[in-house]
């Protein structure tokens, strides 16, 4: 009986011969991901294998409370007495699952633990990576171990080509439609139509598998992530593929050839979302944000531009932008999209998670409505509980800022020569 | 002083939060990491769901959910339904993030499919994670939940991730 990529990833790192879900097994984490908060409750005194550790500043970056400057000064500090090189402080930061991607933290067929739950975006990259607490993050860090529960896998086979003006994003949000919640799942991607998905969109849809409440999400690793792979390794690297015979809860087939954009309504994803087209009756937005691990990406920013470019955003509405790191933020720079987007009346923020958890850079107030292209739409994420969260692709929120309701971003797109 | 969960055995009066879905953003909302100490973050457990909770919680209590419980971010939701007194989750499913992260705050986890739906709130209810056992002593019904596999069972055994951190030397 074959084994699914994760658990091939499973038995490697924990010198299993096979393992099937329900296997409880422990593993030695190649790349353990500490963020500006991870030192808050305790801190470590001995660090197994200071190497396999990085530090990226993400959450709250610059900090905008005091408490916000104290802990991410013991967070330097820890990188600092135990020579953490990879260490991406406040100016050479990033949201930390773009910087994994950028800087190669995790490579093909690697085993990744960060404290976040958006740590499954590096499944794009044919790496097993998950989110844990902070706390088991520490015992990570101490040890260079902690242990997994195999999961049942979800075969998701994409089909078809992606179309113009439709993205990761809207793939994400069509399964959000089509398999509902996976809880105390696995979900493992197949399919020719994942050749038609860059490296990007198919980090968008692995973050986002976090919100069906997946465990692992994982991508083959064909050319396009052999290729990333190779520039940006300092290690060798061994890609998963799954057997033949690996076996499967169940497996869904998804079309994609006739997506069209799509939209979450608020409070959660699955079985929520739906075609923008057909929204019942105008969304009237307060405020549209681009950013987070999800869709922060250099991409979102130039699509994002392209459709504002010689616009202005809607009078009633805040349009903020926020890149996934400093190198997202400087190529946006460098190719005028910035200045194609504070012309339209848009804020670019600096790179941190800010709005997306209500942490700061935007959050919302009691009655605001939103449109982002962040991860999470639960009441309460981006601020007051009393706000509306609807989430979509970059070029639907862009589109919807110029209009003020929520519209598909299509025609906009087209006329700003981006489909 | 909290009930302790080493014996993998408890029994405790029932609070149900029966929807499907309770998710970390209303188990413990965003402003929680805006406060220093975990007594000030403890205040915002449930603060928009139910606020009047946090203070009716008392050491030794259990929460009963529905399905998926705890599911979204990796936030110390377990640890501080810990400092408030909880010494058990029992629901339809857990999410397989916050089940860790109860068995890591030393909160016994024990998945029981349709206990939301046969608790009372009140009720005082057992919850065994070393046989996967359930019962209401208010109604006598029983049900099979799924133990704990031995190797988390060590970590509550021990009080927790932290306390076996501390007694291995790890954490300052």
């Amino acid at each position: 009986m074959g084994m699914t990529m994760a658990e091939k990833i499973l038995a490697r790192a924990s010198g299993s011969a096979r393992v099937r879900p329900g296997d409880v097994v422990v593993c030695e984490v190649d790349m353990a991901v500490q963020l500006d908060r991870s030192f808050a409750a305790v801190e470590p005194a001995k660090v197994a294998r200071p190497d396999h550790v990085a530090l990226v500043m993400d959450h709250s970056i610059p900090a905008p409370l005091v408490l916000d400057a104290e802990l991410q000064r013991r967070a330097r500090d820890f990188a600092h007495t135990f020579n953490i090189e990879r260490f991406f402080d406040v100016g050479r930061h990033g949201i930390a699952h773009q910087v994994i991607i950028e800087s190669g933290l995790a490579l093909p067929g690697e085993l990744l633990a960060c404290g976040d739950s958006h740590t499954s975006a590096s499944g794009a990259l044919n790496v097993a990576a998950r989110g844990l607490g902070s706390l088991e993050m520490i015992s990570v860090v101490c040890t260079g171990r902690t242990w997994f529960r195999s999961s049942p896998t979800v075969k998701v086979v994409l089909h078809g080509e992606l179309p113009k003006g439709v993205y990761g994003k809207d793939v994400f949000l069509l399964l959000a439609d089509k398999l509902g919640s996976v809880e105390g799942h696995d979900v493992e991607f197949h399919g020719e139509a994942i050749a038609s998905l860059g490296l990007d969109d198919r980090a968008t849809i692995a973050t986002m598998c976090t919100d069906l409440s997946a465990n692992f999400a994982l991508f083959p690793a064909d050319d396009v992530i052999l290729e990333h792979a190779r520039t940006v390794a300092d290690r060798p690297f061994e890609p998963v593929e799954a057997d033949p015979d690996a076996e499967y809860a169940d497996t869904v087939h998804v079309d994609l050839s006739e997506l069209v954009p799509y939209v979450a309504k608020p409070d959660f994803f699955p079985h929520n979302t739906l075609p923008v087209s057909r929204l019942d009756d105008p969304v009237v937005i307060d405020q549209a944000f681009v950013g987070s691990c999800a869709n922060g990406k250099l991409e979102d920013l130039r699509v994002a531009a392209a459709i504002v470019s010689g616009r202005k955003v809607a009078s009633h509405v805040r349009f903020i932008v926020t890149p996934a790191s400093q190198r997202v933020y400087l190529r946006a720079v460098q190719l005028g999209y910035v200045a194609a987007l504070v012309e339209a009346g848009a804020v670019v923020t600096n790179s941190t998670c800010g709005a997306c958890f209500g942490g700061s850079m935007g959050v919302l107030g009691k009655g605001d409505v939103c449109i982002t292209s962040s991860t999470r739409n639960f009441k309460g994420r981006m601020g007051s509980p009393e706000a509306k969260i609807y989430v979509g692709s970059s070029a639907t929120v862009a589109a919807s800022a110029i209009t003020g309701r929520i519209v598909d971003p299509r025609p906009y797109a087209q006329n700003a020569g981006v489909l | 002083m909290s009930a302790p969960t080493h014996t993998g055995v408890v029994t405790g009066r029932t609070w149900l939060f029966p929807d499907a879905n309770i998710n970390s953003d209303i188990i413990l909302p965003a402003a929680w990491a805006q406060v220093r100490t975990e007594e000030e973050q403890m205040r915002f457990l449930f603060k928009n769901y139910r606020p009047e909770w946090i203070d009716q919680v008392r050491p030794g209590d259990i929460v009963v959910g529905g399905k998926n419980f705890g599911t979204g971010s990796g936030r110390p939701c377990a640890p501080l339904m810990r400092k408030a007194g909880v010494v058990a989750v029992v629901a339809d499913t857990i999410n397989d993030l916050f089940y860790r992260n109860c068995v890591n705050a030393a909160i016994l986890p024990l998945e029981c499919p349709g206990v939301s739906t046969t608790v009372s709130e009140g009720d005082i209810v057992m919850a065994d994670v070393l046989e996967g056992r359930f019962r209401n002593t208010n109604t006598g019904a029983e049900l099979p939940g799924a133990p704990v596999p031995p190797v988390l069972l060590d970590i509550i055994a021990k009080g927790g991730l932290i306390a076996q951190l501390r007694a291995d030397g790890l954490v300052r």
